[in-house]
């Protein structure tokens, strides 16, 4: 049964359709994929009898004609996204235990079309790094290695359990969430699609909060196709989410191999980053020629504060998580050690239950919020971010969409960055400009790297052009050919 | 800007965590690494820049004032680190 889970999303719902095989069988061949699968980490919980159970009962929809968009189809979901009568863990020791008595909406939307859930996939504590290294249930190891050597390396974070998954062939698809590049820059490094949509596009009600006003849910896929059926169905208003856009889901999937002869295609020089591997710049300009090919028009533009995003989000998203994670107290749910005073317990309680990086962040993020530096810092970095996202609408006033690099760098080893922070915060350089600005970004993989290591290019489109993102994407995904697999080592 | 010793504790204790002293000094190093380098912001042009304090631009909603889901205990109290009838139990608070 292992060609059930080679299939992508598609033909498995195709085959799902034509009575090829049922969801029962196609959730048990991913049930055994996940199983022979724990060396990489990728589930902190497996739910192999509720899967089979939401199998079965999708078979019984079908044969009743009544199948959803996505019925039938195993999907893994990230253990930040609440999950009613299953633990969610935030891949955090503070949640201990914590079983949701409620469905996230993007998961419930999911259910509602027939998907199947295979279990809850690891992550970096509270969705906070870039490797997966922070997860209180150790890391997510890549199922990709360099030629000839089984170092292990990261599959990027913070939905790592996400793209080692997909990658694998654990799961068909998985949900995601993007604060300043989770989603796309595990895609790069795994050879998957990742899109983060608009802000706003997909309810944040029931998805555990980081930074809520960067925070948005995507999906990770195999192919462009895949990310834009998945999208369609996490996506849509919801009234639970006061930031959800009250706006028409178009249908993301048929924006898949339309034309995108006549499109300008914005090249941000200042993407051209000093210490950019050549492999990363290679592949670019190789991007740029796929478009150039396919009838875009490329166009120079310039996003002149880059550089100051990243240094801006470390200031915006801990201030905002030093918020959101002031709930975690030990008295209603979650981790409690008790202690002789109330303010004791807090204070036990938190350090016992966040990990090394979130309390780090806290404490920036409690700071920079402090009496005497709110002006100097979190205000500054408010008005710079207004300033980036002003850059953006600037470009889009020249071009349609843009183009990068989604990561400075291929995958690296477990344990590579993990001393130096800012280090670890590079890895965003190019992803988070989008979240600080709001707008649509998706990585699509587009090459190898001389190690055998997937790389991923970075569409970016205005607010709510998901669509033309689909089409673009599409259309790289069609001149790179792209169909590396990891070889199989767990 | 250098985050001191004293500082580091002052804003753990503004955070209710509880750092054991070994990690105090560790911390002040680590914590003015990333100010330091968050310090280039201060490059920026920023004279009569609107702060942005939200990726969307529409008003926020509003909706009827009524109940609209409640009236259950036992969902709210299922996660409960302890509890007694349909109460959260914590430590004391009033002498």
């Amino acid at each position: 049964m292992s060609s059930l889970t080679d299939l992508t999303l598609r033909a498995a719902l195709d085959g799902l359709s034509s009575g090829a095989f049922s969801s029962e069988e196609l959730t048990r061949a991913h049930i055994e994929a996940v199983e022979a699968a724990r060396p990489l980490n990728a589930f902190i919980l497996e739910t192999p009898d509720k899967a089979l159970d939401m199998a079965r009962a999708s078979d019984a929809r079908r044969a009743a004609g009544e199948a959803g968009a996505l019925e039938g189809a195993p999907l893994g979901i990230k253990d930040l996204f609440c999950t009613n009568g299953v633990t969610t863990t935030a891949g955090s020791r503070i949640l201990g235990g914590f079983t949701p008595t409620y469905e996230s909406t993007v998961t419930s939307q999911l259910w509602r079309d027939g998907a199947v859930m295979l279990g809850k996939l690891n992550l970096d504590e509270f969705a906070m790094g870039s490797s997966n290294e922070t997860s209180a249930y150790g890391p997510v190891v890549s199922p990709w290695r360099r030629t000839g050597d089984p170092s292990p390396l990261t599959p990027g974070g913070s939905s790592g359990g996400s793209a080692a998954a997909v990658a694998a062939g654990l799961c068909l698809g998985a949900t995601a969430t993007d604060t300043g590049g989770s989603i796309r820059q595990p895609a790069a490094f795994t050879g998957t699609v990742g899109i983060k949509p608009t802000y706003g596009r997909c309810s944040r009600w029931g998805v555990v909060a980081f930074a809520s006003s960067l925070d948005q849910a995507g999906p990770i896929a195999r192919t462009v196709e895949d990310a834009a059926l998945l999208l369609q169905s996490m996506s849509g208003h919801d009234p639970k989410d006061s930031t959800s856009l009250d706006v028409e889901v178009p249908d993301f999937a048929a924006f898949v191999g339309r034309s995108v002869k006549g499109l300008r295609i914005g090249v941000p020089k200042e993407y051209r980053v000093d210490g950019m591997p050549a492999e990363i710049e290679a592949l670019w300009e190789q991007g740029i020629a796929w478009l150039r090919e396919a009838g875009c028009e490329i166009v120079e533009v310039s996003l002149p504060h880059t550089r100051y995003a990243l240094p801006a989000y470390y200031i915006v998203a801990p201030a905002e998580a030093s918020s959101n994670l002031a709930r975690y107290d030990g008295m209603r749910y979650g981790l409690r050690a008790d202690a002789a005073s109330l303010t004791d317990t807090y204070e036990k309680s938190r350090a016992e239950g966040f990990g090394e990086e979130v309390k780090r962040r806290i404490l920036i993020g409690t700071y920079v919020l402090s009496a005497g530096y709110y002006d100097a810092y979190y205000l500054r970095a408010l008005k710079v971010r207004r300033r980036i996202a002003d850059d953006f609408t600037e470009a889009f006033g020249k071009v349609d969409a843009l183009l990068t690099p989604t990561a400075p760098s291929a995958a690296f080893a477990l344990g590579e960055n993990a001393n130096d922070p800012v280090a670890m915060y590079l890895n965003d350089i190019f992803t988070v400009t989008v979240n600080l600005a709001g707008l649509p970004g998706m990585s699509v993989p587009a090459g190898l790297d001389a190690r055998g290591l997937p790389l991923g290019l970075q569409l970016i489109g205005r607010p709510l052009d998901e669509g033309l993102l689909f089409s673009l994407g599409g259309a790289i995904e069609k001149a790179a050919g792209f169909s590396a697999k990891p070889a199989r080592w767990w | 800007m250098a985050i001191d010793a004293a500082t580091v504790r002052k804003v753990a204790r503004l955070a209710r965590i509880a750092e054991p002293e070994a990690r105090i000094e560790p911390l002040a190093r680590e914590l003015t690494g990333i100010m330091d380098w968050i310090e280039q912001l201060a490059e920026v042009d920023i004279e009569g820049v609107e702060p942005m304090t939200s990726a969307v631009s529409q008003p926020a909603p509003l909706r009827d004032d009524v109940v609209t889901e409640g009236g259950d205990p036992e969902r709210i109290l299922a996660n409960a680190p302890r509890r007694t009838g349909d109460f959260f139990v914590v430590p004391k608070v009033v002498e």
